[in-house]
């Protein structure tokens, strides 16, 4: 435990975000689904809300949260649960390397299939919605709630795959905790879509910067007693 | 078994009395708000549950802390009850408020921020709640529930202070005052009064039932011990 940022801890990392993209990269299984998925919720919307040009203008923001969240904890389940079923996180926990190395590898990748899977979806609503989305602001608000969100999200689905209702469980303790972050990364990203004010932007900002550092702080320390046996 | 301690049925009794003389209080002695009228009453009890529920929130987390660095399993029991009794009062605050709100507001909700952030953290307790439930091993029950209270309770005093973050109609009573707020009001001496007294007296019921609670959780360790006993 005395050494945290040594060489070997980053190797050691890097070794589980490699794994993880390997194995992705051969399948895509994983960013398919969140993908596909992704393009349904927003199919939803578009019926739910009736996107006109009126209401698109101040609900975007909360749509491309909405879907990156549900598509998010579809993520985050199955790249716990690909690790507990093939037993392969008892695997991981024999590795003579910090417990935080497996944290803060899954929390990479996970962020990796996040953002790529936003990288994707955000191109493809600018064309149905024909509206800009790629504003250097916006994209940081996005690439900040992301790191929130997988920081908190990595730790409760190491959590909930060891729970007797697994999948279900993910979501219903995820949205709770995460909503500071969703609620802040909102306000953020509309703002810069509605062209607000940079001092009423900077509040959320702000808070979401905190609240990624508080998550990541506490996943670190915690996440040892949560995979103990 | 050991019985009841005197000094919980004392607790017990008294409880009562001061939550029969602050119902009292509230709606006879405290005079009436002069826009509002009677409805402003429920703030007394309003504001008593939501202060002992967050407090029990925040002293929930600080129990995660002590339970993962000892690791005894009498920190855990302690914490599902301090989590069991902000819960309920937690409800009936936001049930108060919405009570309050009907003719103050004009609606029994609204998606206020302060509203919306109070609801979330009844939603993280439950959630809790539903963790607890879905693992069987008592040890590992008890290192998630603590790792997840402890996340619950950095939500806490975000509800808080969601008032003075984000623009919100909800009153800022106590230090400080919201312009935008809708059914502000400043306490008199008479009101003032009667309000710490409500506080008291949630606070002495909330340990009343806290210590109740424990002994029930202690009680139900016991039994289970004891049927294991008898299994083997």
């Amino acid at each position: 435990m005395a050494d945290h940022l040594s060489p070997s801890l980053l190797r050691a990392i890097f070794a589980i975000v490699w794994k993880d993209l390997r194995a992705e990269f051969r399948s895509f299984e994983l960013v398919s689904a969140m993908l596909v998925f992704s393009l349904l919720v927003i199919l939803i919307f578009n019926f739910a809300l009736e996107l006109d040009i009126k209401t698109r203008q101040s609900v975007t923001a909360g749509v491309l949260w909405s879907t990156f969240a549900f598509a998010g904890t579809l993520g985050l389940n199955r790249s716990m649960a690909i690790e507990k079923d093939r037993g392969s996180l008892d695997g991981l926990l024999l590795a003579p390397v910090d417990r935080s190395a497996i944290y803060f590898g899954k929390f990479i990748s996970n962020l990796t299939f996040m953002t790529l899977v936003e990288i994707i979806v955000l191109p493809i609503y600018s064309i149905l919605y024909n509206t800009n989305l790629f504003q250097p602001g916006l994209l940081m608000v996005i690439l900040l709630g992301s790191i929130g969100y997988t920081a908190v999200g990595t730790l409760l689905a190491a959590m909930s795959v060891q729970t007797r209702t697994r999948d279900v469980l993910l979501p219903i303790l995820l949205f709770p905790v995460a909503f500071s972050v969703l609620l802040a990364a909102v306000k953020a990203s509309g703002g810069f879509l509605n062209n607000s004010e940079l001092t009423d932007i900077l509040l959320p900002i702000n808070l979401l910067i905190a609240y990624d550092i508080i998550f990541i702080a506490v996943s670190f320390m915690v996440f040892d007693t949560v995979v103990e046996e | 078994m050991k019985s009841k301690p005197t000094t919980l049925k004392i607790l017990d009794v008294f409880s009562i009395l001061v939550l029969g003389t602050a119902a009292y209080l509230a709606l006879v002695v405290a005079p009436t708000e002069r826009v509002m009228g009677n409805v402003q009453r429920v703030f007394y009890f309003h504001v008593g549950t939501a202060w002992t529920a967050l407090l029990g929130f925040i002293f929930a987390a600080v129990l995660s802390v002590i339970y993962l660095v000892t690791k005894d399993r009498k920190w855990d029991r302690i914490q599902v009850a301090a989590i069991e009794v902000s819960l309920v009062f937690f409800f009936i605050t936001i049930v108060l408020g919405s009570i309050w709100a009907r003719p103050v507001w004009n609606t029994w909700w609204t998606w206020d921020p302060r509203l919306t952030t109070a609801t979330i953290t009844e939603l993280i307790y439950i959630a809790y709640f539903m963790l607890r439930q879905g693992i069987d091993d008592p040890d590992r029950r008890a290192r998630f529930g603590a790792v997840y209270a402890l996340l619950g309770g950095l939500s806490a005093p975000i509800t808080f202070f969601a008032i003075r973050l984000f623009r919100t109609i909800h009153p800022v009573v106590i230090a400080g005052s919201n312009p935008e707020a809708d059914g502000s009001f400043s306490m008199t001496g008479d009101m003032l009064s009667v309000f710490f007294f409500a506080l008291f007296t949630f606070t002495v019921i909330f340990i009343d039932l806290f210590w109740n609670r424990i002994r029930l959780g202690d009680l139900q360790e016991k039994v289970e011990q004891l049927k294991l006993k008898v299994t083997m």
